[in-house]
């Protein structure tokens, strides 16, 4: 791959404190080496521990966003190979898994965990090669937090009887999963982790896009020795997760991915017994106050919006800056935007990768336009983006409006809209307007500020003085359009539990 | 009041059902006290936003007893008392949200107190629309008064039992607090006029949601009465709105509303699951779901009619997250 270009010299910012004289501010190439990777030229579905073919046999070609060169052929399943795996994992639901001791369940879990941190390497890589992702954020962040999760949820699995007070936690049986492209391991964990400590067996589909760690996993799955059937993989479009979450011997179904098709999905599963838990859009505000660690906002603002090309659903993509520092503060935000390396996700100092997919990156032009369209202004910092690959340059918005389409809808890019207020109040008012309500970030050295503004904001996840940190013992799940049921922590496992106290109640 | 309702019960089991919608007695209405005085019958009103308007459209429906006597003339509401009712419970949510747990605690047992003081009336009323013996009628509404009493204590103590201190692995402080979800609706069960309404409405508003409730179709006239004692409980005007009338109407209404945050369709019938289920994904709701099995074996007096889980179902996890540092 030839991304990185010779760059532009130019001076350092100066909030840095240097003298502003040009300084050869450059970074020689560092680019994560591949060869200790092996990719298949193609990948069969996962079904009971082997991999096969589709029926009938058909695939789909899997690209490298930051090249465009094809990485791998994987299965497209068809609506037999999804009953294949609905029954698979039935069988091995009902004659192993279900009657396998919770401690028993743990110790798989916690094998999964570690074959993980042995393997990190090799993920982090073909994770960021499929993705499109900064290989210092799947390598520091996607996989270690993935294996994270296994060893958080292996320790429930022995431990139900405690967890839910004077309720007799019972699996719910099949879990069908569906998760999007933008964390492939990162979503597998979540979803897999807590729904196996359950005691469910699962059939996960992973986007189209990237699937690659997901059959990666497939492989950590047989050096575990799990049961067959207990983990199964099927790939394919949309209509297959469909099918998928509307067969009727599945018990649970559980959804990451956008608003409309968690909607989707709410109307295909209406009036049945499945337990359905979905994580959808956001469109989170991250409102700074004057009075905030101007530094650290930044950082925290960069890291809202720029982690993972701002593909996050909980990114702070309204930034609200209380008016009186709107200039200091947007001063040193482009600044610190001029310094995001873009550019080849393996190079390890890259910030910002390539945008997933083609489909993706149009419609980050698309909502961009608008902005302009209607009338924001718009700052880019001139770095030279690669000639090949799905690239978009960070970019934020000022002048922004409240009715823009930039600050109402999830753009899922590299964009931040900037908007201003007065007084608490306005900012609590603009924040909560929107039918998201996934995150939300305040910057305050307030205390009592911190906990009015934390209490006031319609959003499953608040950092306060900080952003986007995530933790396998933390719930994330949203209010709102942004969805319901949470992942993570105790509240998560709640996900994939039959809770009934029988009578009838849910509850 | 209470004296009279008995002698209106047993007046009412002899009026013959032929005369089903023409009954000459009409219990509600009766107040028939002897000495040839005539009774002062209550009109079954609406409750929305505190207060008990008629329904916007004027129209009225016949409400019969267990015998079919003919009880009360009741508010057929439409779509726009639906409407009414959300705006007020919206005006009204936060309001109760932030009151203090201790203060929504003492009021949800003030609920109960005042039932005790209408304990005969309620008896009356369950008789009446149930067509149970006094006995029974008693337990039914002795549960619905303790469950009350019940509910009333978790709402100091919910937050300790499902909130959590997150132990991360890193130098942040993190926890978890439910908060109420905002507006719900609830669509009350269509026999258990009482204890199956307060069993549904007291784990939705104990933690801070406002209700908007459809009654009972066919025996609407207890949660009438329990508007009333909600009106003189301290409950915040808007807290509780209640509908009567035709659920075909109603409910398809309240399912869709975007601006109802989550739908007790318990009480619903199991063959509206499908197209309350869909109409309330338009705004992604929370939906506790009809048991497929119906409501007619279930049994209210059950312990397990009541749950701290199912103040759960009405409530979001809010986690959150702030850096350790000097």
């Amino acid at each position: 791959m030839t991304l990185t270009k010779k760059r532009e010299t130019r001076p350092a910012p100066s909030s840095w404190g240097l003298a502003a004289r040009d300084i050869p501010w450059e970074y020689a190439p560092a680019p994560e080496s591949t060869d200790h990777v092996r990719i298949e030229p193609e990948y069969g579905l996962f079904i009971g521990n082997e991999f096969a073919p589709s029926k009938p046999r058909k695939t789909f070609t899997v690209i490298n966003p930051a090249t465009e060169e094809p990485l791998a052929k994987v299965a497209h399943a068809s609506k037999a190979d999804v009953n294949r795996a609905v029954a698979t994992a039935r069988r091995a639901y009902d004659t192993v898994w279900s009657r396998l001791p919770g401690s028993e369940r743990a110790k798989y879990l916690y094998r999964i965990a570690r074959i993980l941190q042995e393997r990190s390497r090799e993920f982090a890589v073909v994770e960021s090669m499929n993705s499109g992702k900064p290989i210092k954020e799947s390598r520091d962040v996607d996989v270690p937090l993935a294996a994270a999760h296994f060893f958080y949820y292996g320790g429930w699995a022995d431990k139900l009887d405690y967890a839910f007070p004077g309720r007799e936690p019972r699996a719910l049986g099949v879990a069908a999963q569906v998760i999007p492209w933008n964390f492939p391991l990162l979503m597998l964990a979540w979803k897999i982790a807590p729904a196996l400590a359950a005691g469910n067996t699962v059939i996960l589909k992973p986007a189209s896009t990237t699937p690659l760690t997901a059959y990666l996993f497939a492989d950590v799955v047989r050096q575990a020795e799990l049961p067959p059937g207990v983990v199964n993989i099927i790939t394919g479009p949309g209509e297959i997760g469909m099918e998928l979450v509307s067969h009727p011997d599945v018990d649970k179904v559980a959804f990451t991915g956008s608003t409309a098709v968690g909607k989707m999905i709410a109307r295909a599963t209406a009036g049945s017994h499945k337990k359905l838990t979905l994580e959808l859009g956001g469109k989170a505000a991250n409102i700074v106050f004057d009075d905030a660690p101007l530094d650290q906002a930044i950082e925290g603002i960069i890291n809202g919006i720029y982690f993972n090309q701002g593909e996050v659903c909980c990114a702070g993509s309204r930034l609200f800056v209380q008016e009186s520092i709107h200039e200091p503060l947007l001063d040193k935000l482009k600044a610190r935007l001029s310094t995001l390396r873009v550019g080849d996700p393996l190079d390890k100092n890259t910030d910002v990768g390539a945008i997933n997919s083609a489909g993706q990156l149009a419609k980050v032009q698309e909502l961009v336009q608008s902005g302009i369209e209607e009338g924001a202004e718009i700052f880019q910092p001139d770095c030279v983006l690669p000639d090949k690959g799905f690239f978009f340059r960070p970019t934020l918005f000022t002048g922004v409006s409240q009715s823009h389409r930039i600050a109402q809808e999830e753009i899922f890019g590299p964009v931040l809209s900037v908007l201003t207020f007065r007084t608490p109040e306005e900012a609590i008012e603009k924040a909560n307007n929107t039918p998201y309500g996934l995150s939300a970030g305040v910057w305050t050295e307030k205390g009592s500020r911190i906990f009015k503004m934390v209490g006031a904001m319609r959003a499953g996840v608040v950092w306060a003085n900080t952003f986007n940190r995530f933790d396998p013992t933390s719930p994330f799940g949203g209010y709102k359009e942004s969805g319901y049921g949470r992942e993570g922590g105790i509240h998560g496992l709640a996900a994939y539990l039959d809770l009934s106290g029988g009578n009838g109640t849910r509850g | 009041m209470a004296t009279r309702r008995p002698a209106a019960t047993k007046r009412r089991a002899s009026t013959p059902s032929v005369l089903k919608g023409r009954a000459a007695q009409p219990l509600a209405a009766t107040g028939a006290n002897g000495g040839g005085r005539i009774g002062v019958r209550k009109t079954y009103k609406l409750y929305i936003g505190g207060a008990f308007p008629r329904t916007e459209s004027g129209r009225a429906y016949e409400i019969f007893g267990a015998r079919g006597e003919l009880l009360a003339n009741a508010c057929r509401g439409t779509r726009k008392d639906i409407r009414e009712a959300v705006r007020a419970a919206r005006k009204a949510q936060p309001g109760w949200a932030g009151k203090t747990a201790y203060n929504r605690s003492q009021i949800l047992y003030r609920i109960a107190e005042l039932m005790e003081g209408r304990r005969d009336q309620f008896v009356a009323e369950v008789m009446a629309a149930e067509g149970v013996g006094r006995a029974r009628a008693t337990r039914l509404v002795d549960a619905a008064i303790d469950r009350w009493v019940w509910y009333a204590g978790w709402a100091d103590k919910f937050s300790q039992v499902v909130g959590a201190v997150n132990p991360v692995a890193g130098s942040y402080f993190n926890f978890s607090i439910p908060e109420a979800t905002g507006v719900v609706g609830v669509v009350a069960p269509e026999a258990s006029s009482l204890l199956g309404l307060v069993s549904r409405l007291a784990p939705v508003i104990v933690s801070g949601n406002a209700g908007v409730v459809i009654a009972s179709e066919t025996r609407p006239l207890p949660a009438v009465t329990l508007t009333e004692v909600l009106a003189t409980s301290d409950v915040p005007g808007g807290v509780v709105n209640l509908i009567t009338g035709l659920r075909r109407e109603l409910v398809p209404t309240l399912a869709s509303h975007m601006d109802v945050n989550a739908l007790d369709a318990f009480g619903a019938d199991p063959d509206e699951a499908v197209a309350i289920e869909t109409a309330a994904v338009e705004n992604v709701k929370r939906l506790v779901r009809p048991p497929s099995a119906g409501l007619e074996r279930y049994d209210w007096l059950s312990p397990r009619a009541q749950s701290p889980y199912l103040i759960g179902e009405y409530t979001e996890i809010k986690t959150v997250w702030h850096p350790i540092g000097a």
